[in-house]
Parts: structure tokens; C-alpha cells; sequence
């Protein structure tokens, strides 16, 4: 053997904050409330649980503000599963923040679910040793969370909805300003930058490599096996799932079910087999029909 | 030894075939280094992607997600049936949990899950690991696991703090860190290379 003696180790780089995103990759990670339904998740295949006191969906019909869960609450589910735990933390409130790294919680969503605390402000993601999750609609506000330190990237869509139209189209705007940058000369990425609002070294980046710099998750409005699917033909290299399953009839299957056609996405018999007899779908809301202030997706500066 | 080089007699020509369980995780980031490497891939997901195949590389990601889609293709008995004909297989992380003795029972060795910590302790480190030429290796570990234990068929190749991060077994080659993540080739070559398939050096694409 090499290596008996001490090693110096340099813990929370920025490699390993993207790198645990890498690891959940082809992945579905689900919205749980209590340890009993992490575990249900972590049983179905979860590639992690994303714990909050109230699903998108009730605080949605709920309204007031919605805050970072209780610490008490993480911790159980933290003590229910060996698969990573998520948390969310308000927009802009880094204390928040401070409280989930505290409790060492696996990632920290600086999420538009939740009421947001700072009107032009997001975390200095950059501070943390925990690594953060960002939401966006467009390629220019991933741009700014990653420039922000975020370590992955999802899509937005419309949370608490059960509708997939906003997932695809914030997916769709995502991947499609990557490959417009892909197909720019160089003197027309300052240009590019600054109509996207983003940074200028990242833009640069990605026009070079035709991909974000982190790995990129769909979430918002995700519902059925074949919405897995699509969004994961759409480029998605994972999803969220957030009210999809435990607002659904029958949350054990369902969730197997999505995390089975997450894996085939490409397979429409494996689709088509894991979408069968799966009982009702969450009682889902049609996201044309809201108002704007009824709108999550614009959250986020 | 004999079931090691009937599994190495190669029919077909060209370069050689590795498989990528598929099931979950960083497997594209496996085939984007064998590829670089000059080896051909294939992502497996069922039995039936398994036929022909010259090694097996399973990668990170979440082992319980890795072992619920491993029963629910079946793929557990192909799987030992090919290590039985002595395949040669490569696990990192995840991969590594999946080869011990309490999943696909393919390494003897036991996988400790998430041993050194959450997120918050995954860290960078460099080391020196036997077998590998040209200085330490980069290595980047995530919520890694170590090994707790292991047989007397097993070399440990490097251990961080006494913990072993690196075991080999015949042709079997197991990593608690990701080489294939920091971009770092040595460990993939040494793995084709224990499984008599690594390309000439002169190769181009």
C-alpha cells in the first residue's frame, strides 16, 4: 500500500459541490414532508428528497409566507434515509442558508417556491461549504446564479401546478440560447453577455462547450412517467419532483413508476409500461389560467 | 485463471467494447474518458445489453438507486455470471458499493456507505497508488464510501487516513473517489490495461 500516512484533504471545492450534482444525474429527486415519506422515496429509487414542510401545491392554496422548514423536521428526515437530503432556503435570506449548512443538509435550494427575502438580492452562493441548487427560466439567470456559485441548475416551470408547459418552456429557452451562443463568433459574446445578462467568462464557456457549466435538472409541474420522459428528451439530465407524487393517488408506484421512465426515457414501451395503471395524477392546476401574482416562475432577480 | 482468458479471447476486432451500467449516475462522464481513451461504449440498462461485451464499468451515483434498478431488470444474476467468466469490471463510488459482498457480491470486500461523512466533508486529495506510474493521482471523493473489509484475495492500492480507497481483485478494480470526473486517464488505462484491453498508444480517432 502507497499511502498509510495523514492526507491533506481540500473539502467543499466547487468540484465537489457540482460533482455531487454529476453523482445524481439520470435521477429523480422528491418533494418529502415527513421521515415516513422519505423513506417511501428513498424506497422507490429516489436519488435524493428534497424536505419541506409544505409541498408546492399546499402552499400554493395555503398562501402567506413560506419559509425554510423547521430544523427539527430535517433532521428527522435526515435520520430516515442514507440518500442525500435537499433543503430550501428563501431567496436572498443567507441566514437561512447559514441554518441549513448548519444542520448539513447535502444541498441548499435557493428556491422561488418559497417567499422571497431580498427584492434584488440572491445568496452569495460562493460563502457557503454546502453547494446550492438554483432555479431558472432562461440560459442569462442560470448564468447569473452560477456566476452567484450555484453548482446545478433547474429549470423552473411553474411549481404546485401539476402542468408541464412551463418546464418545457423554460427547458426549451435554456437549451436553445446555448445553441445560438454555440454558433457566435467570439467578438459577439460581449454582445451576447450583455443581452442575456450574464457573465461574460461564462458565456464564453458555454458557447465553447455547448453545455452549462453544471449539471442541468428540469423541475415544475412534472406529473406522470411520460413527463419524466419528455423533459428528459428535452435535455434534462434529471428531474424534481415535487407535489407530482405525494399529492397523488397512489405515491409508492407513482414514484417507482417516475423513476423507472426517468432511466428509459428513450424506451416508449418501458414509458408506456411504467405509466400504466398508476391511479390519479395530482390534482393539478392549468398555469395559463393564474394570475401573475400567482406566478412562482418569475421569482428570482 | 482459465475463465480469465477464455473471457479475454476476444471474437470480435475493432476496438474493444465496454459497458456503462446506465441505470443512474455519471456514467457519461465513464464513457467521455473511454472514449478519449479510444475504447467503443455501450450504456447498459438491460440483461440484453450485456451481450459481447469486453468489461464493465460501473460508475458514481446513488447506490440504492443503482440496486433497486439492478433487481428490477434483472440484472443481478447476468451480472455475477459474467464476473463468475472473470469479465473485467471497474467501480467507482457507487460502483465500488455495488461490487461488495452485500450487493452484486462480486468484490470481497465490504463497502462502508457514505464513511467519511455528508456533503460538507467530500473533499479533494492527491496520493500516490500502486500500480499507477507518474505520480500521485488527483482524486475527488463524494459522500465516498471506504472499505471496512476485505479478503486475502484483495490488494489494497491506496488508503486515505488507513482506510483503503482502492482494491483490486484479479481483474476487478474498485475506487471510493472519480477519476472520471477530474479528467484524470491513468486510472481508466489502468484498468483496460489489467483487463488486456487497453489500445496501442499510436491510436487516433
Amino acid at each position: 500500500m502507497s499511502t498509510n500516512g495523514h492526507i491533506a484533504r481540500d473539502e467543499s471545492t466547487f468540484t465537489t459541490k457540482a460533482g455531487l450534482a454529476e453523482m445524481l444525474k439520470g435521477g429523480v429527486i422528491m418533494d418529502v414532508v415527513t421521515p415516513e415519506q422519505a423513506r417511501i422515496a428513498e424506497a422507490a429509487g429516489a436519488a435524493a428528497v428534497m424536505a419541506l414542510e409544505r409541498v408546492p401545491a399546499d402552499i400554493r392554496r395555503d398562501g402567506g409566507v413560506a419559509r425554510m422548514s423547521d430544523p427539527e423536521m430535517i433532521k428527522g428526515i435526515q435520520e430516515a434515509v442514507s440518500i442525500p437530503v435537499m433543503a430550501k432556503a428563501r431567496i436572498g435570506h443567507f441566514a437561512e442558508a447559514q441554518v441549513l449548512e448548519a444542520l448539513e443538509v447535502d444541498y441548499i435550494d435557493e428556491s422561488e417556491v418559497l417567499t422571497p427575502a431580498d427584492t434584488a438580492n440572491h445568496i452569495d452562493k460562493w460563502a457557503f461549504k454546502a453547494p446550492f441548487v438554483c432555479g431558472a427560466t432562461n440560459l442569462g439567470e442560470a448564468l447569473r446564479r452560477i456566476g452567484e456559485g450555484a453548482a446545478m441548475i433547474r429549470s423552473k416551470g411553474e411549481a404546485g401546478t401539476g402542468d408541464i408547459v412551463n418546464a418545457v418552456t423554460h427547458l426549451r429557452k435554456i437549451r436553445s440560447e446555448i445553441r445560438w451562443l454555440t454558433v457566435l463568433g467570439p467578438e459577439e459574446l460581449a454582445s451576447a453577455a450583455k443581452e442575456l445578462q450574464a457573465p461574460l467568462p461564462l458565456v464564453r464557456q458555454v458557447a465553447a462547450d455547448g453545455k452549462l457549466p453544471v449539471v442541468l435538472f428540469c423541475a415544475g409541474g412534472i406529473a406522470t412517467p411520460a413527463d419524466a420522459s419528455l423533459v428528459m428528451q428535452l435535455g434534462a439530465e434529471g428531474v424534481f419532483v415535487g407535489s407530482g407524487i405525494f399529492k397523488s393517488s397512489n405515491p409508492e408506484q407513482r414514484a417507482r413508476a417516475i423513476v423507472e421512465a426517468t432511466t428509459h426515457y428513450a424506451d416508449p414501451e418501458r414509458v408506456a409500461a411504467a405509466s400504466t395503471g398508476l391511479g390519479a395524477a395530482m390534482e393539478s392546476i392549468e398555469t395559463s389560467k393564474l394570475g401573475a401574482e400567482q406566478l412562482l416562475s418569475p421569482r428570482g432577480w | 485463471m482459465s475463465a480469465e482468458a477464455s473471457a479475454s479471447q476476444r471474437t470480435v476486432s475493432g476496438p474493444p467494447l465496454v459497458g456503462v451500467l446506465a441505470l443512474q449516475g455519471d456514467f457519461e462522464a465513464h464513457e467521455r474518458m473511454l472514449h478519449a481513451i479510444g475504447v467503443r461504449t455501450r450504456q447498459v440498462r438491460v440483461p440484453a445489453d450485456l451481450d459481447g461485451l469486453d468489461a464493465l464499468v460501473l460508475p458514481g451515483g446513488e447506490s440504492t438507486v443503482m440496486s433497486l434498478g439492478v433487481a428490477r431488470e434483472g440484472l443481478a444474476e447476468p451480472l455475477r455470471a459474467l464476473a463468475a467468466r472473470g469479465l473485467p469490471m471497474f467501480g467507482t463510488c457507487a460502483g465500488m458499493i455495488m461490487l461488495d459482498r452485500e450487493h452484486l457480491g462480486i468484490l470481497d470486500v465490504v463497502a462502508e456507505r457514505n464513511a467519511f461523512g455528508r456533503q460538507l466533508h467530500s473533499f479533494e486529495a492527491s496520493f500516490e497508488l500502486d500500480g499507477v506510474p507518474g505520480g500521485p493521482v488527483h482524486a475527488i471523493f463524494i459522500r465516498a464510501p471506504w472499505i471496512s473489509e476485505y479478503g486475502p484475495g484483495v490488494s489494497v492500492l491506496a488508503a486515505v487516513d488507513g482506510h483503503p480507497v482502492a482494491v483490486r481483485q484479479g481483474r476487478v478494480l474498485a475506487l471510493s473517489f472519480h477519476p472520471e470526473l477530474t479528467g484524470e486517464e491513468r486510472l481508466h488505462r489502468f484498468f483496460l490495461s489489467l483487463a488486456g484491453l487497453l489500445p496501442e498508444p499510436a491510436k487516433e480517432d
